[in-house]
C-alpha cells in the first residue's frame, strides 16, 4: 500500500475521445492511474495490473501504469473514475477539489468496472 | 474549404482545411481532428429511451421544466452564443439556475478577477511580443496542442521572431509533456502555488530576505533565478491552467499571481491569462454577463439574477439537492462531476441537448440530438482570449441546432408562463 | 399612425423654440399633417407638455469586451435590481448595467439613440452581439484607429490613398460608423511600458507621431466624406497640465473645412482640461479650452462631465488606466489587443469631499457653460464620468445658477480658487440644452434623420411633463431635474415604448454602419493587409463581421 497525492486532469487521449464516452477508446483513456516508478515497484505491479484507490470520498478500481512522476504523486485522467474519489467540497467557490487529494493505493484482483457499471453504482 | 475554425479547445485554431470529398480536416491537432471525425450520434429525440419526434421531445422537456420548482440549466461551453443567449433568457423565464462548465474549470479565475482585475492581452499580443512565457499549472501539449505553434511557443511574431527568441518556463507538480519542451521546469509540491507566488513577489519587490531556503519543494536559488528572468523580460506572459484553479487555494492562487503581474508591470510589461478549455466556454460566461449581470452560478428564483458560487454553482446545487429538474446542454456532468453530485442528477428528470451520446445520456429522461457547431451549424464563439470568431457550416444536416431547440422550448414556456 | 396634439415643441434644427404644434407620425417617420388620416390616428394629448426629439448619446461605453469585463469584475454593481422578470426582461445595474437595462433606462429617460464610443476592431463582433442585445435604442459603434499598426504604416509611407482604403476597409469589416482615435501612439507605447507625452513624441517602433496620426486620419476621413468626423480622445488624459495638449490637438483642425459638420470632435474634454503640474496644484483649464473652441468653427467637443457617486473608468487608453490603478490602488484589468489597440478598466468613484473629484465635477460644468451651445454635446463619457441616467442633473445645472450655487456649497472648496464655475452666471436656455442633447449630437455624428422633429425624421420622440412656457428654469430646478429623468412618453419609430417610466413595449432598434468602399480602390491596401496578417492570431478570411450576422443593420453608403 502506498500513500499518494492524487492529481486528476486532461490527457490527449481523453480529449480525443471526449465526444465518444460510450466507446472502448474512451474507457481505455480514463480507466487508469499513473504512478511513479518507485511507487509502482513498491506495490510490485506489472503493466495491466489493477489497483484500488481509496480516499476519504470514495474508492475505485483502475488499471495501474508506470509514468514519469515524482514519488508520491499519482495521476488519473479526468472522468468518472477520477470523480469517484476526489473531494466534492468546494470551499464556497463552486469548484470541487479535483487535484491534490490524499489517496491510498493497493494492489487488487477486483475488476475494473465499465462506465455503465460505475454509473449504476452511484 | 479554407479557414475552417476548430470547435474543440479554447485555442479555436482558425486555419483548418476541410476536404469535402474525404470528409476530413487537415492541419488540426489530434483533438481537432477527433472533433471533425465521424462518430456515433444520438440518432433521434428520445423520451425514456423511446424514439420520438423533435416536437414531442420538446413538449415533454417544456412540461418538465415548467413543472419544476427550481430547474438547473447547465453546460453551455460547447455551443454557440446564439444558443447560450436563449438558454440564459430561458433560465430567467423559468426562475431556475444557470451555471456553466467554468464552475468546475476556470471560474476561480473569475473570482480572482473580481478581487483584483485581470491584466491581460489577446493571443496575438503574446505571439508578437512575449519573450518569456510561463505555463503555470497548464499542460498545453495535451490540452491545447497547437497553442504553442500558433501563439505562445514557436509562433513567429513581429518582435519575437521564433522559438529561439522566447524563453518557455513550466511550473507544475509533475514533468508534463509541456515541461519536456520547456527551457526551464520548476517542479513544485501540490498545493504550494500560493506560497511560491508570494515568494516571487517578495523577491521581485526587493524583500528576498524574508523568503526561506525552500518553498513548496523549490529551492530559494531557483526562485531567485525565476524572479530574475521575470524582471528582465521585455514582455512576459503567464498562462495558467487547472493546476492552479483546481488545487488548494483555487481562486486565491490566481489572485496572488495577478498581484505578481501588477507588481511586474511597474518596471516592465507582463500579462496573465487563463487557458480556457472549451471552444466557447468564454461565451458561456460572457453572454450571461451582458444579459443578466454575471458569468456563472446564477439563480433566478426571485425574478432577477443573483450570483453566489457557494450556493448556485451546479455542483453545490446538486450536493444540496437544491434542484428538481435539469437541462444539460453541450456538456456531460455525469462524467465530469464528483460522484456525490451525480447522485442527485440520477434522482431528478434530466433533459439533455447534445449531438453525441455520453454518460449524461445514460440517465437522461429526454434526449434531444442537435447539430454540431462548426460543422453542421454556423454560430459565434469566443476564443480563450475573448476574440470572437464565426464558426462555419460545412455539412448539411437534419439535426436541429441548439439555438432552434432552445427557442422552441422558450416559445412554449413563454406561452405557459406569460 | 400617431397624432401628438398641442405639445410645446422645441426643435433647434428646425428653429422651433417652444411653439405649440402638432406632430404627426406614419410608418415610423414624422410626416406632414396632410399625410395622415386623422380618424385612424392614435392620439396623444401633449397639452402643456414639452415635445422634443429622442435624446442622442454620441459617446457612451455600452457594448463590447471592456464593458463586459467591467460587469464581470464588478458584481457589486449588479446588486441593484431595476426590473423583475415578467412581461419584460429582468434588469440589473447601479452605474454599470446589463444590456437590457441599458436599453430600458435610456428609453425611460427619453433617449433613443446611443453610440458605442470605442470598438476594438478584432472584437467588433462582440460589440455587435452586445449592441444587438440592447433593446429600444438605435445604435452604432466607432472602431479605434489611433494605435493600429496598419494605420502607422500608411502614415510612415505618407500614402493617403492607402490610408483612405484602409479606413474604408476597416469600417466595413467592423460594421462601424466612423474613425475613433484614442491616445494616438500612446497605447502602442504602453506595449513597452510607456506612454506618449506630447504630440511630437515618436511612437516606439514606428516613424510616426501623434500629431501625424491625427492629421492624416482627418485628411483621410474628410476625403472619404464620412458622415462623422474624426472623434478624438486626446493624449495625456488625466494628467495635470494636459489642457495644453488638448488645445494643440484641437488646433490640428485648422485648414480643414466641411460644410455639413465639424472636421474634428474632441471627446470627454473634462478629463483633458487640467491645468497645474501635479495633483497638488491641479486646476481647471476649461476656460482656456473654451476660448479656443469658441474661436473655431470646425471643432466640436463633448463634456465628459463627472457625477458624484460610483463610476468605472473604462477606455482604450491602457497606459492611463495603469497609472490610475497605481494612483488610487484600485483593481485593474488590461487587454493588449494584437496589433490594433488596448484597453483598461478600473473601478472609481467621485466624492464631493474630495478636492480632485470636485475639481473634475466643476470642470465638466464649466465646459458645458462656457463653450457655445452649438459646439458642446452633453455627455458623462458613461461610465467613466458617471451614469447616463444623470444627464438630467447636468441639464438642470446648465440652466440654473441657483442650483449650481447650492451644489457648490456641498463640494470641496478647492473649486473656488481653481475653477471659474462659482463666477459663471450663464444660464443656458432650454433651447440650447435640447440642442446639446439632440440636434447637435445628431449633427456631429452625421445622422440626418435623428435629433429633430422635421418631416422625414425618424419618429423618435420624447414628451416630458414640463411646460417650457410656464417653467422658471432658474428656480424650479428640482422639477426640471425630475421631469427630464422620466419621460412621460418615449416613442421609438412611432411606437410608444415607455410611459411615465413604465415599459410599454420592447422594440429593437437599428445598428447604423458606414460603407465607404465605393470611394476607394481596396486593392491599394489589400497586399499590405495580407502581409500584416502574419502578425495577427486569426486568418484574414475569418476577420470581420458580415452584415447578415447583425439583427437589424442599417447601411449608410458614402458616395
Amino acid at each position: 500500500m502506498v500513500v499518494v497525492e492524487l492529481i486528476t486532469g486532461r490527457t490527449l487521449d481523453q480529449g480525443a475521445t471526449v465526444e465518444e464516452k460510450l466507446s472502448d477508446e474512451y474507457f481505455n483513456a480514463v480507466n487508469y492511474i499513473e504512478l511513479s516508478e518507485e511507487d509502482f515497484k513498491q506495490l510490485a505491479l506489472k503493466e495491466g495490473d489493477r489497483v484500488k484507490v481509496v480516499t476519504d470520498f470514495g474508492e475505485v478500481v483502475v488499471f495501474a501504469k508506470k509514468s514519469e512522476l515524482p514519488k508520491g504523486i499519482a495521476f488519473i485522467p479526468m472522468g468518472p473514475y477520477a470523480n469517484a474519489v476526489i473531494d466534492p467540497a468546494t470551499d464556497g467557490t463552486g469548484m470541487p477539489q479535483f487535484k491534490g487529494i490524499k489517496a491510498r493505493v493497493e494492489r487488487t484482483e477486483e475488476r475494473v468496472k465499465t462506465i455503465k457499471e460505475l454509473l449504476e453504482a452511484i | 474549404m479554407q479557414d475552417i475554425i476548430c470547435t474543440f479547445c479554447g485555442s479555436v485554431c482558425d486555419d483548418g482545411e476541410y476536404d469535402l470529398e474525404k470528409r476530413k480536416v487537415k492541419k488540426f491537432c489530434k483533438l481537432g481532428s477527433s472533433k471533425f471525425a465521424e462518430k456515433e450520434r444520438i440518432k433521434a429525440p428520445m423520451i425514456d429511451g423511446k424514439e420520438v419526434s423533435y416536437e414531442e421531445a420538446i413538449e415533454k422537456a417544456v412540461e418538465i421544466l415548467v413543472n419544476a420548482k427550481k430547474p438547473l440549466l447547465y453546460g453551455w461551453a460547447s455551443t454557440a452564443n446564439e444558443a447560450i443567449r436563449v438558454g440564459v433568457i430561458l433560465a430567467e423565464k423559468l426562475g431556475g439556475v444557470y451555471d456553466q462548465c467554468a464552475s468546475v474549470c476556470h471560474a476561480p479565475g473569475t473570482l480572482a478577477m473580481i478581487e483584483e482585475g485581470l491584466p491581460g492581452a489577446t493571443l496575438g499580443s503574446v505571439k508578437n511580443r512575449a519573450d518569456v512565457v510561463i505555463f503555470w499549472g497548464s499542460n498545453p501539449m495535451e490540452a491545447h496542442p497547437r497553442h504553442g505553434t500558433r501563439y505562445s511557443i514557436s509562433a513567429k511574431g513581429l518582435l519575437v521572431k521564433d522559438r529561439k527568441q522566447r524563453k518557455i518556463i513550466v511550473v507544475d507538480v509533475r514533468p508534463t509533456k509541456t515541461a519536456k519542451i520547456a527551457d526551464m521546469f520548476v517542479q513544485i509540491k501540490p498545493g504550494y502555488d500560493y506560497a511560491i507566488i508570494s515568494a516571487l513577489r517578495a523577491i521581485i519587490s526587493g524583500n528576498a530576505d524574508v523568503v526561506p531556503n525552500e518553498v513548496g519543494g523549490v529551492p530559494k536559488e531557483k526562485l531567485v533565478e525565476l524572479a530574475e528572468i521575470m524582471k528582465k523580460a521585455k514582455y512576459g506572459a503567464i498562462f495558467y491552467g487547472l493546476g492552479v484553479t483546481q488545487s488548494r487555494g483555487r481562486d486565491r492562487n490566481i489572485e496572488n499571481a495577478i498581484k505578481l503581474v501588477q507588481l511586474l508591470n511597474r518596471t516592465t510589461r507582463w500579462v496573465i491569462w487563463p487557458m480556457r478549455g472549451h471552444y466557447n466556454v468564454v461565451g458561456a460566461g460572457e453572454v450571461p454577463a451582458w444579459e443578466v449581470g454575471y458569468q456563472y452560478a446564477i439563480d433566478f428564483s426571485r425574478g432577477y439574477a443573483r450570483f453566489s458560487p457557494a450556493e448556485f454553482s451546479a455542483v453545490e446545487v446538486l450536493l444540496r439537492k437544491d434542484c428538481d429538474a435539469a437541462l444539460i446542454v453541450a456538456s456531460d456532468p455525469v462524467a465530469h462531476f464528483p460522484k456525490m453530485a451525480v447522485k442527485h442528477l440520477k434522482q431528478i428528470p434530466v433533459i439533455q441537448i447534445d449531438p453525441f451520446p455520453n454518460m449524461t445520456t445514460l440517465i437522461a429522461k429526454v434526449v434531444i440530438p442537435s447539430a454540431v457547431y462548426g460543422i453542421e451549424a454556423e454560430g459565434t464563439v469566443y476564443r480563450m482570449d475573448c476574440v470572437p470568431l464565426r464558426v462555419k457550416k460545412i455539412l448539411e444536416t437534419n439535426y436541429w441546432t441548439d439555438e432552434k431547440i432552445l427557442e422552441e422550448i422558450l416559445k412554449r414556456v413563454e406561452k405557459l408562463r406569460g | 399612425m400617431l397624432w401628438i396634439k398641442n405639445g410645446i415643441v422645441v426643435d433647434p434644427k428646425n428653429k422651433i423654440n417652444a411653439e405649440k404644434m402638432d406632430i404627426f407620425v406614419k410608418n415610423g417617420k414624422i410626416v406632414a399633417e396632410s399625410d395622415v388620416k386623422k380618424e385612424d390616428c392614435k392620439i396623444i394629448d401633449a397639452s402643456g407638455k414639452l415635445v422634443v426629439a429622442g435624446g442622442v448619446d454620441m459617446h457612451a461605453h455600452i457594448a463590447g469586451s471592456k464593458i463586459n469585463t467591467g460587469r464581470t469584475m464588478r458584481p457589486e454593481e449588479m446588486r441593484v435590481v431595476r426590473n423583475i422578470a415578467g412581461k419584460f426582461r429582468a434588469t440589473l445595474g447601479r452605474v454599470l448595467l446589463t444590456a437590457p437595462a441599458i436599453g430600458y433606462e435610456y428609453a425611460k429617460m427619453g433617449y433613443t439613440t446611443s453610440f458605442e464610443a470605442a470598438q476594438p476592431p478584432i472584437g467588433a463582433l462582440h460589440t455587435h452581439e452586445e449592441l444587438d442585445s440592447i433593446p429600444m435604442i438605435d445604435k452604432g459603434a466607432l472602431p479605434v484607429f489611433g494605435n493600429w499598426h496598419l494605420v502607422f504604416k500608411c502614415i510612415e509611407e505618407k500614402n493617403l490613398e492607402k490610408l483612405k482604403a484602409l479606413v474604408a476597409w476597416a469600417i466595413e469589416r467592423t460594421k462601424g460608423f466612423g474613425v475613433k482615435v484614442v491616445n494616438p501612439g500612446g497605447v502602442e507605447a504602453w506595449m513597452y511600458g510607456g506612454n506618449v507625452k506630447s504630440l511630437d513624441d515618436q511612437v516606439p517602433g514606428f516613424n510616426v507621431t501623434p500629431r501625424e496620426i491625427i492629421t492624416w486620419l482627418i485628411r483621410a476621413n474628410e476625403e472619404l466624406g464620412l458622415p462623422h468626423s474624426v472623434h478624438l480622445h486626446c493624449n495625456n488624459l488625466g494628467v495635470p497640465g494636459n489642457y495644453q495638449t488638448t488645445i494643440e490637438s484641437i488646433k490640428l483642425a485648422n485648414g480643414f473645412r466641411n460644410p455639413k459638420r465639424q472636421v474634428l470632435h474632441v471627446t470627454h474634454v473634462q478629463f483633458n482640461a487640467y491645468a497645474g503640474s501635479s495633483w497638488r496644484d491641479a486646476a481647471s483649464g476649461a476656460a482656456e479650452i473654451a476660448k479656443v473652441v469658441n474661436s473655431m468653427d470646425n471643432v466640436t467637443i463633448d463634456m465628459g462631465a463627472a457625477i458624484f457617486g460610483h463610476a468605472t473608468a473604462m477606455t482604450g487608453d491602457a497606459p492611463f488606466q495603469f497609472s490610475l490603478h497605481k494612483l488610487i490602488g484600485a483593481r485593474w484589468s488590461n487587454k493588449d489587443t494584437e496589433v490594433e489597440t488596448g484597453a483598461g478598466i478600473v473601478p472609481i468613484g467621485y466624492l464631493p469631499s474630495n478636492p480632485v473629484h470636485s475639481l473634475q465635477w466643476a470642470i465638466g460644468l464649466e465646459l458645458g457653460l462656457l463653450v457655445d451651445s452649438n459646439k458642446v454635446v452633453l455627455t458623462t463619457d458613461y461610465p467613466n464620468g458617471g451614469p447616463f441616467t444623470e444627464y438630467p442633473y447636468v441639464m438642470a445645472m446648465l440652466m440654473s445658477k441657483k442650483m449650481r450655487e447650492g451644489e457648490l456649497k456641498k463640494v470641496h472648496q478647492y473649486v473656488q480658487k481653481t475653477t471659474t464655475l462659482p463666477s459663471i452666471d450663464t444660464e443656458k436656455t432650454l433651447y440650447e440644452v435640447i440642442h446639446m442633447t439632440r440636434s447637435l449630437p445628431a449633427k456631429v455624428l452625421g445622422l440626418e434623420n435623428k435629433g429633430h422633429l422635421g418631416v422625414g425624421a425618424d419618429a423618435d420622440i420624447a414628451i416630458y411633463n414640463l411646460n417650457p412656457l410656464e417653467t422658471d428654469f432658474s428656480n424650479e430646478f428640482e422639477k426640471v431635474y425630475k421631469s427630464f429623468k422620466t419621460a412621460e412618453y418615449t416613442i421609438k419609430g412611432g411606437e410608444i415604448i415607455t410611459k411615465n417610466g413604465e415599459l410599454v413595449k420592447e422594440v429593437f432598434g437599428k445598428t447604423f454602419w458606414v460603407d465607404a468602399r465605393k470611394k476607394v480602390d481596396l486593392e491599394v491596401i489589400m497586399p499590405d493587409i495580407k502581409e500584416y496578417f502574419n502578425y495577427y492570431s486569426v486568418q484574414l478570411g475569418n476577420y470581420g463581421v458580415e452584415e447578415r450576422w447583425l439583427k437589424n443593420p442599417s447601411r449608410l453608403e458614402v458616395v
